[in-house]
């Protein structure tokens, strides 16, 4: 039991959610001497943290929205250094791997939008300084993916691109900002906040937490939590599904958007998208499509063995973009929420942390206000 | 590796005194038919079934139920077998797993995956 059940709990900082984007937050709070406190929800939480793909993925992001290309290639740019701290603080090597990635391409159609979408960042020089992409012909991708297979007629190919493994981030990440100060507590249920000038209240059953400021991280959660706050946050599940497979040695060199291998030689598999509500399950015609997919990117994954399959619901916001924003009704209140809690946890620890604190607001954020999506507008994510 | 096994059938469920001749790692072993091979290994004194893929450290069946896969072994060419689920056969060639399973190179004798497609 832990010895404030029945206590009020005082600190700078409340971060409510422990997972890839609340802890990040805290580990950048923590770093720089700041009083942070974390509340994770039970396992009964979704937690899109444990069930994700594990890219750093710059690639194409952001060709509607060069502010979010900006935003994710700062993040990606800080990654090797971050890294590098989290290893220092944890002793935990989220296996940062950098080389490149391949977004496989089967039609003409797919090769197309895969060329416009990027030679549109590629024309925002001044937003986005250098953006290298490659677009490559079944030769070229076959020169460098020997392994590749007959149906993959393209491929476009990014240096920034690469991949963690993200359960190690998760570990390495809790780890890091507890070593650093940041109090983590597991197993709290938010009832409710309440907001006084200077001062926020988290009530969670018996337990009380103070502080006056608050990060609400909650991914799925920020939409009910943000209202409380005075901030709005329209995020939806979105389903990934997920396949897992038996270890096998390394063939693989570099992250593809469907199929990579982590360090420990299991081959992942996936990229569904599926709009189902908050059903967190797996079907039976969707990993088959995973599956073929995948085999037809490697055809030597034929015989592979599958071990696991998981879906995990993604945090989505209507036009896909993360919403980052200080409540004006109650400053201190902050929402930070976004899909790609793996690609920006360096942003989220480096540049987010000092905002949170009272730092200079970062320009470039102003166009990921929550109050984007009251309007008229009808959103669709290009995901 | 031989010791004295750790595990003995119990004489008064043995239901069969047929046995089934197989190997593992070449060595020839005789065992009780209708058995497991992770049963059948185990009561011939067998320890080590594999060494892992990442730290390569030696590993023997934990649960005998489908579930642990540490009882993974290279059963007629095929790697990565959970011997607790499968039933021994007369002439069974066993290997231990020894890491991680190489897609890329395969025995002259296991169906070919084709990679230069």
């Amino acid at each position: 039991m832990s010895q404030d059940r029945h206590s009020v709990v005082q600190s700078d900082v409340i971060v409510i959610g422990g997972g890839l984007v609340g802890t990040a937050v805290a580990y950048g709070l923590a770093r720089s001497g700041v009083a942070a406190v974390v509340l994770d929800q039970g396992d009964d939480a979704f937690r899109a943290s444990r069930g994700n793909f594990g890219l750093v993925w710059v690639q194409g992001k952001g060709h509607d929205l060069p502010d979010y290309a900006r935003w994710t290639r700062s993040s990606a740019n800080r990654w090797p250094a971050f890294a590098q701290a989290l290893m220092a603080d944890s002793g935990v090597d989220v296996q940062l791997k950098q080389p490149g990635g391949f977004h496989p391409c089967f039609s003409d159609e797919e090769l197309l939008e895969r060329q416009s979408r990027l030679q549109t960042l590629q024309t925002l020089q001044d937003a986005l300084g250098d953006y290298p992409f490659e677009m490559l012909d079944a030769a070229e991708v076959k020169a460098r993916l020997p392994l590749i297979g007959p149906a993959v007629i393209g491929a476009s190919y990014t240096t920034q691109d690469g991949h963690v493994n993200p359960l190690k981030l998760l570990r390495a990440l809790h780890a890091s900002a507890q070593v650093k100060g940041a109090r983590l507590h597991g197993g709290v249920q938010v009832d409710r906040i309440d907001c006084a000038p200077g001062e926020f209240r988290v009530k969670a059953g018996q337990r009380c937490f103070v502080a006056p400021r608050i990060v609400l991280a909650a991914g799925l959660g920020n939409a009910a939590l943000a209202r409380q706050v005075g901030l709005y946050a329209p995020v939806a599940p979105n389903r990934g599904q997920v396949l897992i497979s038996e270890r096998v040695r390394p063939f693989l060199d570099y992250p593809t958007l469907n199929v990579r291998q982590t360090d420990e030689g299991t081959v992942q598999l996936g990229d569904s998208m599926e709009e189902v509500g908050f059903d967190d399950g797996t079907s039976t015609e969707v990993l088959a499509a995973i599956a073929k997919r995948g085999v037809s990117t490697f055809p030597l994954l034929r015989d592979v063995r599958l071990v696991r399959a998981w879906g995990a619901l993604r945090v989505l916001s209507p036009d896909g973009f993360p919403i980052y924003q200080q409540s004006s009704a109650h400053p201190g209140a902050f929402v930070v929420t976004c899909h790609s809690g793996v690609t920006l946890a360096a942003a989220h620890a480096l540049r987010i942390a000092p905002w949170i604190m009272g730092g200079a607001p970062l320009d470039e954020l102003e166009v990921f206000t929550g109050d984007r999506f009251l309007t008229d507008k009808v959103f669709s994510h290009a995901h | 590796m031989r010791t004295d096994p750790l595990f003995q059938p119990v004489i008064s469920e043995v239901r069969t005194t047929r046995t089934v001749s197989l190997t593992f790692n070449d060595q020839p072993l005789n065992v009780p038919a209708g058995m497991s091979v992770a049963a059948a290994l185990l009561m011939s004194g067998i320890i080590r079934f594999r060494a892992t893929p990442v730290s390569e450290s030696p590993r023997a069946p934990y649960c005998m139920m489908g579930v642990c896969f540490e009882c993974l072994v290279d059963i007629d060419g095929v790697p990565n077998r959970q011997s607790c689920l499968i039933e021994v056969a007369e002439g069974m060639r066993i290997r231990s797993q020894e890491g991680a399973r190489d897609l890329i190179y395969q025995p002259m004798n296991v169906r070919a995956v084709e990679v230069q497609s």
